[in-house]
């Protein structure tokens, strides 16, 4: 009895993954099969990050360029030796973090000696082009009415509010450097601290917006911050490291490219990446869609 | 085998028994959380349960409620909750006692409907009302399912409990989140291990518990073995 009800099961279940096989193997070809010329452009397993590439993508495109979108990689460790060795010729990355990953001990925590330690430590035949205002950190923030009512816009202000404030955030937030530890050293702020394990996700909004925790760390291209009612503080310190959208790309894209690129990256505002990323998340909208409106709205060749 | 020397140290390192958030902390509130929710729940399912159980009727829905309640994931639940009510120990609590109620529910109706119907033709006989035949004589027959139905419920709330953690500052889940997420491993599987002693401990009193009822009930301690494990 049991050898027959399992048999289809385990007829599926191999069917399932020689599927997989053939996907992932098709996805593979895909890639040596590219003619020398095409500009292959990867972009991280991340809503926002693929909405920049095909960005990248559409506009060179535009521009004539033969162009090879493998994107949603996945995480850093993966993807970065991917760029190294030229399977990939731009990548929209994160100033900080890549930062942190070619160099665990920098000491560079503000957006302009980021940048520039970054475009020393990139390998030589790498090229760090111009980074974007627009980041995608944490950033430590409060709601409008609370920011209005004590005058608060930046970390060090919170030192004068007269109520006692608590912090939201992942646990491991309490004991990190930028925690109520870092808020104390750098800013002279004393918060006490209550564990919200969803990564300033909606969770530790409504917890902000209900006053139960009055400073939370979420990112700053969140698209809670396209409704307004939340604001970021003003880091002066240093406290998160800066993470500038910045893209990398090979010798492979020409003067003119780099061009197009660089000019995208100065389109690129913080409340135009909010706008996008509230596109993917509220509208569910396609990342090709997004990138075509907003190179429509932000011409750039 | 570093891991559980790491585990073990901090499981033995005095700092971690003393002030805010120290292991006797978590453990009271991790306990109290259980008791309270299991004293919800049992107040919700038990009355519920034993009306079924007597009636004889009304089970079959029971048993579809109980059996698609028990798939709710609970963390999905708590997530939903805690953007209605916000972040503390309301969401955690509210989440626990719906994953509480089936194994109660069930244990139950299932405890009091399966009394043997001859059993209770005979008490209807000399005399007893309805009231005084759940009290006197199906209750008594049931209890060793009843609390088998409690004892389920209990190992699965002591060890969701840890969720409680996810939106309040309260129960041992506390070290598990934090260690999960500072790569304090040590804290992680001490912390771990501190919750299945718990587990442990509490299903170490049902099974005296049950031996004691059994004996008592004077029921083939066969039958309310396998009926225990149907649960």
């Amino acid at each position: 009895m049991k050898i027959t009800r399992i048999a289809p099961l385990a007829a599926g279940v191999a069917v399932a993954v020689a599927l997989a096989g053939c996907s992932s193997a098709g996805s593979l070809e895909g890639g040596s099969d590219s003619t020398s010329d095409t500009i292959v452009i990867g972009s991280q397993d991340y809503y926002s990050s693929e909405i920049i590439a095909e960005i990248y993508a559409q506009a060179l495109e535009n521009a004539d360029y033969a162009v090879e979108r493998d994107f949603r990689i996945g995480q850093r460790e993966v993807y970065v030796s991917e760029i190294e060795d030229g399977s990939i010729d731009l990548f929209p990355e994160y100033t900080g973090p890549l930062l942190s990953y070619w160099e665990p001990d920098t000491a560079a925590r503000k957006s302009d000696a980021v940048y520039d330690a970054l475009v020393a430590a990139a390998p030589e035949r790498l090229n760090v082009l111009d980074q974007s205002s627009a980041t995608d950190q944490n950033s430590y923030v409060v709601t409008r009415e609370f920011s209005e009512k004590y005058s608060v816009t930046s970390i060090g202000d919170l030192a004068t509010v007269p109520v006692p404030i608590t912090l939201g955030g992942n646990s491991e937030g309490e004991t990190r450097p930028d925690g109520p530890i870092g808020l104390k050293s750098e800013y002279g702020v004393t918060v006490a601290f209550t564990p919200i394990e969803d990564g300033g996700g909606p969770l530790t909004q409504k917890a902000l917006r209900d006053d139960s925790i009055q400073l939370a760390i979420i990112y700053t291209a969140d698209p809670a911050f396209g409704s307004g009612d939340l604001v970021p503080l003003a880091d002066p310190e240093g406290l998160f490291l800066a993470s500038n959208v910045v893209p990398i790309a090979s010798d492979k894209l020409d003067a003119a490219a780099v061009k197009i690129v660089n000019a995208i990256s100065a389109a690129l505002t913080p409340e135009g990446l909010v706008a996008l990323n509230a596109q993917s998340v509220d509208d569910q909208s396609p990342a090709a869609t997004i990138a075509t409106e907003w190179l429509e709205a932000n011409p750039v060749d | 085998m570093s891991l559980w020397n790491e585990a073990l140290a901090w499981l033995l390192d005095p700092v971690t028994y003393t002030g805010e958030g120290s292991i006797p902390q978590r453990f009271a509130q991790h306990i109290a959380i259980t008791l309270g929710v299991l004293a919800v729940a049992a107040v919700i399912a038990l009355p519920i349960g034993v009306l079924i159980g007597h009636r004889r009727s009304g089970g079959g829905v029971v048993v579809v409620l109980a059996g698609a309640a028990r798939a709710i994931p609970t963390l999905g639940l708590l997530t939903l909750l805690g953007l209605g009510i916000g972040i503390g120990l309301g969401a955690p609590v509210v989440a626990l006692v719906i994953l509480a109620i089936p194994p109660l529910l069930t244990g139950a109706y299932s405890g009091i409907g399966s009394t043997d119907p001859a059993t209770i033709d005979a008490a209807r006989a000399i005399g007893l009302s309805e009231w005084q035949i759940v009290r006197s004589v199906e209750l008594p027959l049931a209890a060793p399912i009843i609390v088998g139905g409690l004892r389920s419920a209990t190992l699965q709330v002591v060890a969701t409990a840890t969720l409680a953690a996810y939106t309040a500052d309260a129960g041992l889940g506390r070290f598990i989140f934090a260690g999960l997420k500072t790569r304090d491993y040590g804290e992680l599987i001490g912390g771990s291990v501190l919750v299945i002693a718990l587990a442990l401990v509490l299903d170490a009193c049902f099974a005296l518990a049950l031996r004691v009822l059994n004996r008592r009930s004077h029921a083939p301690s066969s039958t309310a073995r396998s009926e225990e494990r149907s649960i």
